[in-house]
């Protein structure tokens, strides 16, 4: 909860601070950004509405044990790979992928795979392009993004396992 | 592939005011969300009845409200970010020819963004309007995702423990170096004009 608030701090924190700075380069240059970040505001409102709203029933359909059973420590590359796909498609806000990976941990999942599922599910989790780039961003970059992104689960699985941690 | 039509990042350069992207409204990615929820809320009912279904809509609703003022935040923050940063300055330290440096000050840059979600792509998305690249911008977000603390500390810590999460951190710390300049080398040859489409 402290963490939270902290984190409210610094955000509006820093929106005080660039928007004293706009109103130094002049009213007209704030005013214009505020109606800027406004407009911006209402026309995402309906898009994340649907999506958090809408997100929790799509996480009650998913049986998670199916994902956690990807995962386990002798499953090798397979086992990576498994992972990448299943952090890909897994639905959800931050409580549900990382409360997988626990699953997976405790249920004897491998660290290298249940590492790349969180990874994976950080970089491109389909749901999340969808919800929260794509409407913020050129949808260009956001395939190209993620498309970009896709052997780096994969490194981190290798790294794991060379070096032998978590 | 695309649901709108998009300037090119750096097109406006000529004009003295960036130009900010235009969005439709509803695109065929809220439509197909939309229908992947309607049919999780039938399985829901079906399963659960509609106690099942009405206690995920208060929590999911009350989560909302508490994200809706950071949204609004984040869209302020992307606003004025867009409005003050100086367009030939972006272009130079964050541009196609900013180099290593143009990678690491995106990672940096993503790693001290506060916030969500709601901060970290209406940022991007202004920085991709005043002049920044795409591998800068990858850089970026991917930073942002990886070693960024919001998450971190309010979400994966907790969950999923010190250890898993501070080795996690660490692996992951030149994966958005990487990304970035994997973004890079693709783009250029990709658009090897330099423009899209």
């Amino acid at each position: 909860m402290s963490a939270a608030l902290l984190i409210d701090v610094i955000l509006w924190g820093s929106v005080i601070a660039v928007g004293f700075i706009a109103w130094q380069k002049g009213p007209a240059v704030l005013t214009s950004s505020l109606r800027e970040g406004t407009f911006d505001f209402i026309g995402i409102v309906p898009r994340i509405a649907l999506g958090v709203v809408g997100s929790g029933y799509i996480a009650a359909v998913i049986p998670q044990e199916i994902i956690t059973g990807w995962l386990g420590p002798n499953s090798g590359w397979l086992g990576v790979a498994t992972a990448v796909v299943a952090g890909a498609a897994t639905p959800g806000g931050p409580v549900v992928g990382f409360s997988i990976g626990a699953v997976a941990l405790k249920a004897g999942g491998g660290p290298p795979q249940v590492l790349a599922y969180v990874i994976a599910w950080a970089l491109f989790a389909f749901q999340r392009l969808l919800i929260w780039e794509i409407p913020f961003m050129p949808a260009r970059f956001v395939w190209f993004r993620a498309a970009v992104s896709m052997p780096f689960p994969f490194l981190a699985a290798a790294i794991a396992m060379a070096i032998g941690k978590p | 592939m695309q649901d709108q039509p998009i300037k090119a990042p750096a097109d406006d350069a000529a004009e003295g005011e960036p130009r900010r992207k235009r969005r439709k409204p509803i695109g065929w990615s809220m439509i197909s969300i939309a229908v992947l929820v309607a049919v999780s809320a039938v399985l829901v009912y079906r399963r659960d009845g509609i106690d099942g279904v009405l206690d995920i809509l208060m929590h999911d609703v009350t989560l909302f409200g508490g994200i809706l003022p950071r949204v609004l935040a984040g869209c302020l923050l992307g606003a004025f970010i867009a409005e003050i940063l100086p367009h030939d300055k972006v272009s130079r330290s964050l541009g196609p020819a900013s180099g290593l440096k143009g990678l690491l000050i995106g990672t940096a840059f993503g790693a001290i963004l506060p916030g969500g979600p709601f901060t970290a792509y209406p940022v991007a998305s202004a920085l991709l309007t005043v002049g920044a690249d795409f591998g800068a911008t990858i850089a970026m977000v991917v930073s942002w995702t990886l070693i960024g603390y919001g998450r971190a500390v309010a979400w994966e810590l907790p969950i999923m423990g010190t250890d898993f999460t501070l080795w996690r951190i660490v692996i992951s710390l030149p994966l958005p170096i990487l990304a970035g300049a994997l973004g890079r080398f693709v783009y250029v040859r990709m658009y090897p004009r330099g423009d899209d489409e």
